[in-house]
Protein backbone atom coordinates (compact mmCIF):
# COMPACT_ATOMS: atom_id res chain seq x y z
CA UNK A 1 0.00 0.00 0.00
CA UNK A 2 1.32 3.41 -0.64
CA UNK A 3 1.63 5.87 2.71
CA UNK A 4 -0.72 9.21 1.02
CA UNK A 5 0.41 12.07 2.51
CA UNK A 6 -2.31 14.36 1.12
CA UNK A 7 -6.35 14.10 2.92
CA UNK A 8 -8.13 15.53 0.01
CA UNK A 9 -8.41 17.80 -2.79
CA UNK A 10 -10.00 21.22 -2.30
CA UNK A 11 -9.58 23.04 -6.09
CA UNK A 12 -8.82 21.12 -9.27
CA UNK A 13 -8.35 23.24 -12.75
CA UNK A 14 -8.17 20.50 -15.80
CA UNK A 15 -5.14 20.02 -17.15
CA UNK A 16 -3.70 22.58 -14.98
CA UNK A 17 -3.44 23.01 -11.15
CA UNK A 18 -4.92 21.08 -8.37
CA UNK A 19 -4.91 21.90 -4.69
CA UNK A 20 -4.73 19.48 -1.77
CA UNK A 21 -4.57 19.70 1.75
CA UNK A 22 -3.04 17.23 4.93
CA UNK A 23 -4.12 18.20 8.11
CA UNK A 24 -1.31 17.21 10.95
CA UNK A 25 -2.14 14.74 13.94
CA UNK A 26 -0.23 13.60 16.54
CA UNK A 27 -1.47 10.26 15.70
CA UNK A 28 0.90 10.32 13.12
CA UNK A 29 3.96 7.68 14.59
CA UNK A 30 6.39 9.50 12.70
CA UNK A 31 6.05 12.57 14.58
CA UNK A 32 6.66 11.12 17.56
CA UNK A 33 10.15 10.54 16.29
CA UNK A 34 10.70 13.88 14.59
CA UNK A 35 11.12 16.65 17.54
CA UNK A 36 12.69 19.62 17.69
CA UNK A 37 13.01 21.06 21.08
CA UNK A 38 10.61 18.62 22.00
CA UNK A 39 8.10 19.56 19.59
CA UNK A 40 6.53 17.29 17.15
CA UNK A 41 7.62 18.97 13.77
CA UNK A 42 6.21 17.59 10.36
CA UNK A 43 9.84 16.35 8.13
CA UNK A 44 10.11 18.77 5.25
CA UNK A 45 10.70 15.37 3.03
CA UNK A 46 7.40 14.29 3.93
CA UNK A 47 5.93 17.66 2.86
CA UNK A 48 7.88 17.73 -0.71
CA UNK A 49 6.07 14.13 -0.56
CA UNK A 50 2.76 15.72 -0.08
CA UNK A 51 3.52 17.94 -2.75
CA UNK A 52 4.46 15.39 -5.53
CA UNK A 53 1.72 13.39 -4.83
CA UNK A 54 -0.49 16.57 -5.30
CA UNK A 55 1.35 17.84 -8.46
CA UNK A 56 1.70 13.98 -9.27
CA UNK A 57 -1.97 13.97 -9.72
CA UNK A 58 -2.60 16.63 -12.03
CA UNK A 59 0.39 15.79 -14.05
CA UNK A 60 -0.96 12.18 -14.23
CA UNK A 61 -4.94 13.29 -14.78
CA UNK A 62 -3.45 15.23 -18.08
CA UNK A 63 -3.29 11.58 -20.05
CA UNK A 64 -6.45 9.85 -17.62
CA UNK A 65 -3.71 8.46 -15.43
CA UNK A 66 -2.37 5.91 -18.62
CA UNK A 67 1.27 7.31 -18.42
CA UNK A 68 3.24 6.36 -15.78
CA UNK A 69 4.28 9.68 -13.94
CA UNK A 70 7.01 8.98 -11.41
CA UNK A 71 8.86 11.96 -9.28
CA UNK A 72 12.74 12.87 -11.22
CA UNK A 73 13.96 15.47 -9.41
CA UNK A 74 13.63 17.96 -6.51
CA UNK A 75 14.85 21.02 -8.87
CA UNK A 76 14.10 23.78 -5.87
CA UNK A 77 12.35 23.44 -2.11
CA UNK A 78 12.39 26.25 0.37
CA UNK A 79 10.51 26.39 3.48
CA UNK A 80 10.51 28.67 6.13
CA UNK A 81 9.18 27.65 8.73
CA UNK A 82 7.82 24.84 10.67
CA UNK A 83 4.60 22.80 10.64
CA UNK A 84 3.46 20.88 14.01
CA UNK A 85 0.43 18.65 15.35
CA UNK A 86 -2.79 20.53 14.42
CA UNK A 87 -2.10 22.44 11.71
CA UNK A 88 -3.06 22.21 8.18
CA UNK A 89 -0.34 22.14 5.15
CA UNK A 90 -2.17 23.11 1.85
CA UNK A 91 -0.38 22.15 -1.48
CA UNK A 92 -0.93 24.06 -4.12
CA UNK A 93 0.79 23.02 -7.15
CA UNK A 94 0.57 23.82 -10.96
CA UNK A 95 1.81 22.51 -14.21
CA UNK A 96 4.21 25.24 -15.83
CA UNK A 97 5.46 22.66 -18.76
CA UNK A 98 4.56 19.21 -20.00
CA UNK A 99 5.48 17.52 -23.01
CA UNK A 100 5.38 13.42 -23.96
CA UNK A 101 9.26 12.87 -21.95
CA UNK A 102 7.65 14.48 -18.83
CA UNK A 103 6.59 17.73 -16.86
CA UNK A 104 7.11 20.44 -14.32
CA UNK A 105 5.09 21.70 -11.72
CA UNK A 106 5.43 24.74 -9.23
CA UNK A 107 4.14 24.12 -6.16
CA UNK A 108 3.28 26.84 -3.12
CA UNK A 109 3.18 24.83 0.57
CA UNK A 110 0.54 27.37 2.44
CA UNK A 111 -0.16 26.69 6.28
CA UNK A 112 -2.79 26.83 8.96
CA UNK A 113 -2.16 26.64 12.38
CA UNK A 114 -4.02 24.87 14.96
CA UNK A 115 -7.43 27.25 15.93
CA UNK A 116 -6.51 29.67 13.03
CA UNK A 117 -8.45 30.87 9.82
CA UNK A 118 -5.47 32.13 7.82
CA UNK A 119 -3.63 30.65 5.60
CA UNK A 120 0.32 31.58 5.74
CA UNK A 121 2.68 30.80 2.80
CA UNK A 122 5.52 28.91 3.73
CA UNK A 123 7.14 27.06 0.93
CA UNK A 124 7.90 26.77 -2.54
CA UNK A 125 8.36 23.22 -4.26
CA UNK A 126 9.58 23.01 -7.73
CA UNK A 127 9.78 19.42 -9.07
CA UNK A 128 9.93 17.39 -12.22
CA UNK A 129 8.32 14.29 -13.13
CA UNK A 130 9.25 11.96 -15.87
CA UNK A 131 6.60 10.11 -18.00
CA UNK A 132 8.43 7.04 -17.44
CA UNK A 133 7.67 5.31 -20.48
CA UNK A 134 9.21 7.74 -22.77
CA UNK A 135 12.47 8.14 -20.71
CA UNK A 136 15.60 9.75 -22.32
CA UNK A 137 17.66 6.94 -20.59
CA UNK A 138 15.54 4.36 -22.71
CA UNK A 139 15.36 2.14 -19.65
CA UNK A 140 12.12 -0.15 -19.77
CA UNK A 141 9.34 -0.42 -17.43
CA UNK A 142 6.63 -3.00 -16.57
CA UNK A 143 3.32 -2.44 -18.84
CA UNK A 144 0.68 -2.15 -15.92
CA UNK A 145 0.55 1.56 -14.29
CA UNK A 146 2.41 0.92 -10.49
CA UNK A 147 2.31 4.73 -9.81
CA UNK A 148 -1.23 5.39 -9.73
CA UNK A 149 -2.80 2.85 -6.98
CA UNK A 150 -6.11 2.44 -5.34
CA UNK A 151 -4.93 5.29 -2.82
CA UNK A 152 -4.83 7.76 -5.26
CA UNK A 153 -8.39 6.60 -6.98
CA UNK A 154 -9.79 6.92 -3.00
CA UNK A 155 -8.79 10.67 -3.06
CA UNK A 156 -10.08 11.08 -6.55
CA UNK A 157 -13.44 9.57 -5.62
CA UNK A 158 -13.72 11.22 -2.55
CA UNK A 159 -13.40 14.82 -4.38
CA UNK A 160 -15.41 14.05 -6.95
CA UNK A 161 -12.80 13.71 -9.40
CA UNK A 162 -13.01 9.66 -9.85
CA UNK A 163 -14.24 10.60 -13.58
CA UNK A 164 -10.61 11.81 -14.59
CA UNK A 165 -9.51 8.07 -14.30
CA UNK A 166 -11.80 7.09 -16.30
CA UNK A 167 -10.72 9.21 -19.97
CA UNK B 1 19.98 38.16 -29.96
CA UNK B 2 24.36 37.67 -29.49
CA UNK B 3 26.59 34.94 -29.13
CA UNK B 4 27.70 36.53 -25.65
CA UNK B 5 24.30 37.24 -24.35
CA UNK B 6 22.92 33.43 -25.73
CA UNK B 7 25.64 32.25 -23.47
CA UNK B 8 24.99 34.14 -20.17
CA UNK B 9 21.43 33.03 -20.59
CA UNK B 10 22.43 29.34 -20.67
CA UNK B 11 25.22 29.99 -18.05
CA UNK B 12 21.56 31.16 -15.90
CA UNK B 13 20.02 27.35 -16.99
CA UNK B 14 22.93 25.79 -16.09
CA UNK B 15 23.05 27.51 -12.82
CA UNK B 16 19.56 26.58 -12.05
CA UNK B 17 19.45 23.53 -13.67
CA UNK B 18 22.58 21.99 -12.50
CA UNK B 19 23.07 23.91 -9.38
CA UNK B 20 26.73 24.79 -10.18
CA UNK B 21 28.34 27.97 -10.55
CA UNK B 22 28.52 30.21 -13.09
CA UNK B 23 31.90 30.25 -13.30
CA UNK B 24 32.19 26.66 -14.01
CA UNK B 25 29.87 26.75 -16.86
CA UNK B 26 32.54 27.26 -19.50
CA UNK B 27 32.02 27.00 -23.25
CA UNK B 28 34.24 23.56 -23.33
CA UNK B 29 32.50 22.34 -20.26
CA UNK B 30 30.67 19.19 -21.21
CA UNK B 31 27.51 18.59 -19.00
CA UNK B 32 27.54 15.36 -18.14
CA UNK B 33 31.41 15.03 -17.82
CA UNK B 34 32.27 18.09 -16.68
CA UNK B 35 28.83 19.75 -14.99
CA UNK B 36 27.75 15.84 -13.32
CA UNK B 37 24.12 16.08 -15.84
CA UNK B 38 22.26 13.11 -15.61
CA UNK B 39 19.41 12.11 -17.59
CA UNK B 40 16.30 13.46 -15.72
CA UNK B 41 18.73 17.07 -16.34
CA UNK B 42 18.53 17.55 -19.67
CA UNK B 43 14.42 17.03 -19.48
CA UNK B 44 15.12 20.00 -16.83
CA UNK B 45 17.66 21.72 -19.19
CA UNK B 46 14.92 21.69 -22.33
CA UNK B 47 12.09 22.94 -20.38
CA UNK B 48 14.15 25.86 -19.29
CA UNK B 49 15.54 26.55 -22.47
CA UNK B 50 12.31 26.54 -24.24
CA UNK B 51 10.95 28.99 -21.25
CA UNK B 52 13.87 31.17 -21.37
CA UNK B 53 14.18 31.78 -25.14
CA UNK B 54 10.67 30.67 -26.38
CA UNK B 55 10.90 28.09 -28.61
CA UNK B 56 9.65 24.59 -28.76
CA UNK B 57 12.26 22.00 -28.36
CA UNK B 58 11.05 18.74 -30.09
CA UNK B 59 12.20 15.05 -28.49
CA UNK B 60 15.61 14.10 -29.70
CA UNK B 61 16.59 17.35 -30.97
CA UNK B 62 18.59 18.37 -28.76
CA UNK B 63 20.07 15.29 -27.34
CA UNK B 64 20.70 12.00 -29.00
CA UNK B 65 18.46 9.68 -28.24
CA UNK B 66 16.92 5.82 -29.13
CA UNK B 67 20.36 5.58 -30.84
CA UNK B 68 20.78 1.92 -29.57
CA UNK B 69 17.56 1.20 -31.09
CA UNK B 70 18.92 0.70 -34.37
CA UNK B 71 21.53 -1.32 -35.34
CA UNK B 72 22.15 0.51 -38.33
CA UNK B 73 23.35 3.09 -36.41
CA UNK B 74 25.19 1.12 -33.25
CA UNK B 75 26.88 -1.55 -33.39
CA UNK B 76 28.59 -3.70 -30.75
CA UNK B 77 28.10 -0.59 -28.86
CA UNK B 78 30.15 1.39 -31.84
CA UNK B 79 28.53 4.50 -33.19
CA UNK B 80 28.45 3.28 -37.40
CA UNK B 81 29.39 5.51 -40.58
CA UNK B 82 25.43 5.80 -41.05
CA UNK B 83 24.84 6.88 -37.41
CA UNK B 84 27.34 9.29 -37.65
CA UNK B 85 25.78 11.04 -40.25
CA UNK B 86 22.58 11.03 -39.44
CA UNK B 87 23.94 12.94 -36.09
CA UNK B 88 26.07 15.55 -38.36
CA UNK B 89 22.59 15.80 -40.76
CA UNK B 90 20.26 16.17 -37.57
CA UNK B 91 22.00 17.70 -34.90
CA UNK B 92 24.34 20.55 -36.42
CA UNK B 93 25.11 22.11 -33.21
CA UNK B 94 27.56 19.41 -31.81
CA UNK B 95 31.06 18.73 -33.16
CA UNK B 96 31.38 15.25 -33.57
CA UNK B 97 34.94 15.51 -35.16
CA UNK B 98 37.03 14.27 -32.42
CA UNK B 99 34.44 11.42 -31.71
CA UNK B 100 34.33 10.30 -35.18
CA UNK B 101 37.79 10.00 -35.27
CA UNK B 102 37.78 7.81 -31.52
CA UNK B 103 36.92 4.29 -30.88
CA UNK B 104 32.79 6.47 -31.23
CA UNK B 105 32.12 4.64 -28.05
CA UNK B 106 27.83 5.06 -27.87
CA UNK B 107 28.56 5.50 -23.60
CA UNK B 108 30.84 8.63 -24.31
CA UNK B 109 28.18 9.88 -26.76
CA UNK B 110 26.67 12.13 -24.08
CA UNK B 111 29.68 13.84 -23.35
CA UNK B 112 29.72 16.29 -26.65
CA UNK B 113 27.01 18.18 -25.19
CA UNK B 114 28.87 20.82 -24.51
CA UNK B 115 28.08 24.86 -23.20
CA UNK B 116 29.24 25.48 -26.21
CA UNK B 117 26.65 23.32 -28.33
CA UNK B 118 23.78 24.16 -26.46
CA UNK B 119 25.14 28.20 -27.67
CA UNK B 120 25.24 27.13 -31.62
CA UNK B 121 21.49 25.12 -30.77
CA UNK B 122 20.06 28.38 -29.56
CA UNK B 123 21.55 30.39 -32.00
CA UNK B 124 20.75 27.85 -34.95
CA UNK B 125 17.09 27.60 -33.39
CA UNK B 126 16.70 31.55 -33.19
CA UNK B 127 17.74 32.00 -36.61
CA UNK B 128 15.39 29.65 -38.04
Amino acid sequence: MRWMWIDCILEHEADSRLVAIKNVSLAEEHLHDHLVDGKPIMPFSLMIEGMAQTAGIIVGSTSGFKEKVILAKIAKATLDCDVTVGDTIRYDATIEHIDTAGAKTMGIIDRRIAGGDAWERIGKVELLFSHIDNNMAGVSFPEHNFVFSDNFKMILDTAGLSGLAEV
Amino acid sequence: MSREEIFEKIQEVLDDALGVDEDEVTPGASLTADLGAESIDFLDIVFRLEKTFDFKISQGELFPEGLTDNEEWVTDGKLTDAGLSMLRERMKHVDFDAFGASDRDISKIGDLITVNSLVNFVEIKLAS
